[in-house]
């Protein structure tokens, strides 16, 4: 991990319009400094924005307000040179894992050209085998695997995680999480996990970014100088649970309106 | 970390939904099922040959070939032994094949009473005449209608193919098309979508009268009515599948840095095949019922026509040879289309019941 900034978000402002006709601020005056090659994760109680910013910075939706910078050009829209994962259910269902996983490739148009690096990719996620497999016959973990090698393919500077374990049983959630890790130090990309799962955050993260609602903003950004390989069970990791969940649980305590009858 | 979740081979087949046939394994049993299952049509060739002809016909010869020549009653039994011999070859296949095995057991008390029905029709129809004439014939005499002009009817088949080809074809075409913009375009759904609902329900004969006199000739009006007969339903159903493209789908290949083009043609088409095709399945019914129709309207050739034809001569045995042709093409057509839609939607196969 360098020190050099990667991308740059300054006094972002997101709002949007809900079902009553509220204009809600998703995000107010947001400002963040992302490094090349951390792993950054943003937590959060739901409604925080978190989603809303990563889809902003994977250039999917666009501030009210604000500017958001990859390598000191401002994003306008989406870009190979960052990835998306979904939570699930964004792998083409008509499309084998072969050919869902070439569809980075093919989508840049340059598929001829790369199309051997195809079962590199499948073996990095363990998936040989599997190739000629339709998404419907794997499970959710092997999906995400899948959805993890299309974007990587690309070879993306950043690749954004939008709770891709958010669906998955414990036993594939962890399995998961270590196959992120693997990844993340053999390609040396840029790891932005949106998550509400502190632990996953603190066994993942250089830092953690923990947002509070209404108005969406930051509240906190803890660095994690935790050793790797982390082991869930120290008590230094315990210790450092605890303290994210107790500033966790102060970034969603709203103040209480006062009602007078 | 490859059978987290059960899978431990790499073997495709053994994650489909294989359902295990119990497979019948006595060869004796097999092979007396396997006369079962022709001996009906032995019964009809037995019939033919042996029952009293209670009312005297005249009994025609047609010449076949430079030599051969064959009566209507040997041209039956001829048929009839071929059905014999295609059912057998298919008994053998299916035992060596094994899979296919119970599948053909299953037909074979269907068989054995199509033979059946056959034999009492030669007895009604030919043998006592019992049932009405001219208008319900027996066996023998249908076959003797391609016997008398089996040039012909093969001359008005072809013409009903190549009228079918070219309507329904461009009509499958054109019906895509204008999904695709439907589905895409929020423009042209404003503007074209109430007109296809309004237009589509119309059956696409009742412009008939607009067709044959605006258009040159009859082939390009009748062409022109299966083009629309088959536009509505593709259109309609295209338009849906495009437009219920899931949003997650597109943003997947904008991240991965698709431009419009493919998202057209690589995400929002794709998702629609299963709808495309349901479209076409039932723009072929529809285009099935404007072919034959308009044929019997107003066209030079055609198995319409050619039905059309010889009800003017009280020939309702032709009416039947022609209707047994139509049975034999149509549901060819359709079976054809079912394998290319199995072939381009095998993804689904174990997703969709």
């Amino acid at each position: 991990m360098s020190n050099e900034i990667l991308m740059e978000i300054k006094s972002v402002d997101r709002t949007y319009v809900d079902a009553n006709n509220h204009t809600v601020d998703a995000l107010k005056d947001i400002n963040l400094s992302i490094r090349r090659g951390e792993f950054l994760s943003i937590i959060g109680p739901s409604g925080c924005g978190k989603t809303t910013l990563l889809r902003l910075l994977a250039g999917l939706d666009v501030p009210e307000s604000g500017v958001i910078t990859l390598e000191g050009e401002e994003i306008k829209g989406p870009h190979p040179d960052r990835g998306y994962v979904f939570q699930q259910g964004s792998l083409f269902p008509w499309l084998t894992v072969e050919m869902n996983i070439a569809t980075g490739l093919k989508a840049r148009g340059v598929y001829k050209k790369h199309k051997n690096e195809i079962a590199q990719y499948i073996n990095m996620i363990g998936l040989g085998g599997f190739e000629e497999v339709y998404p419907h016959q794997i499970s959710g973990g092997m999906a995400q695997r899948v959805a993890i090698a299309r974007s990587l393919i690309n070879h993306p500077v950043a690749l954004l995680l939008d709770e891709p374990m958010g669906a998955l049983d414990a036993f594939t959630r962890a399995d998961l999480q270590d196959k992120i890790l693997e990844l993340w130090k053999k390609n040396e990309t840029t790891m932005i996990l949106v998550t509400h799962d502190v632990e996953e955050a603190l066994y993942l993260s250089d830092r953690v970014v923990i947002m509070s609602p209404r108005p969406g903003k930051i509240s906190e950004i803890i660095n994690i100088s935790l050793p790797r390989p982390r082991q869930k069970n120290s008590q230094d990791f315990m210790v450092m649970r605890s303290s994210i969940l107790e500033k966790l649980h102060l970034a969603s305590t709203i103040p209480q309106v006062e009602y007078n009858i | 970390m490859n059978n987290i979740s059960g899978f431990k081979h790499s073997k495709l087949h053994r994650f489909l939904p294989v359902q295990p046939a119990p497979v019948c394994t006595d060869g004796r049993k097999y092979f007396l099922l396997t006369l079962v299952s022709v001996a009906g049509f032995f019964a009809a060739v037995l019939v033919n040959l042996l029952f009293p002809q209670a009312v005297s016909v005249e009994i025609k010869s047609y010449a076949v070939s430079n030599s051969v020549s064959l009566t209507a009653d040997q041209a039956y039994r001829l048929v009839l032994a071929g059905l014999i011999f295609l059912y057998g070859v298919i008994g053998v296949y299916s035992f060596f094949r094994g899979d296919l095995r119970e599948r053909y057991l299953s037909r074979v008390p269907f068989r054995l009473a199509m033979g059946l029905a056959l034999a009492l029709w030669d007895i009604l129809g030919t043998k006592l005449l019992l049932l009405p004439q001219p208008f319900f014939p027996g066996p023998s005499k249908i076959i003797e209608s391609f016997l008398m002009e089996g040039d012909y009817i093969f001359q008005n088949t072809l013409y009903s193919l190549r009228l079918f080809t070219v309507g329904f074809v461009s009509g499958v075409v054109f019906g895509v098309g204008t999904g695709i913009l439907i589905g895409w375009f929020p423009k042209v759904y404003y503007w074209v979508y109430p007109v296809l609902k309004i237009t589509g329900v119309i059956p696409a004969v009742a412009w008939m009268p607009f067709a044959l006199t605006l258009l040159p000739n009859p082939f390009s009006a009748a062409a022109f009515l299966i083009v629309i007969c088959a536009w509505f339903p593709v259109a309609f159903l295209t338009a849906q599948g495009i437009a219920s493209t899931p949003k997650v789908h597109f943003e997947v290949a904008r991240t991965l840095g698709a431009k419009t083009p493919y998202l057209v043609f690589h995400v929002a088409i794709p998702h629609a095949m299963p709808q495309i095709f349901t479209g076409i399945s039932t723009a072929n019914g529809f285009a099935f019922t404007t072919l034959v129709m308009s044929e019997m309207m107003g066209q030079p050739g055609g198995l319409g026509y050619y039905i059309n034809a010889s009800k003017v001569w009280s020939a309702y045995y032709k009416v039947f040879a022609a209707i047994i042709v139509m049975a034999v093409l149509f549901s060819s057509i359709m079976k054809g289309i079912g394998f290319i839609q199995n072939r381009v939607l095998r993804w689904q196969r174990g997703l969709v019941k």
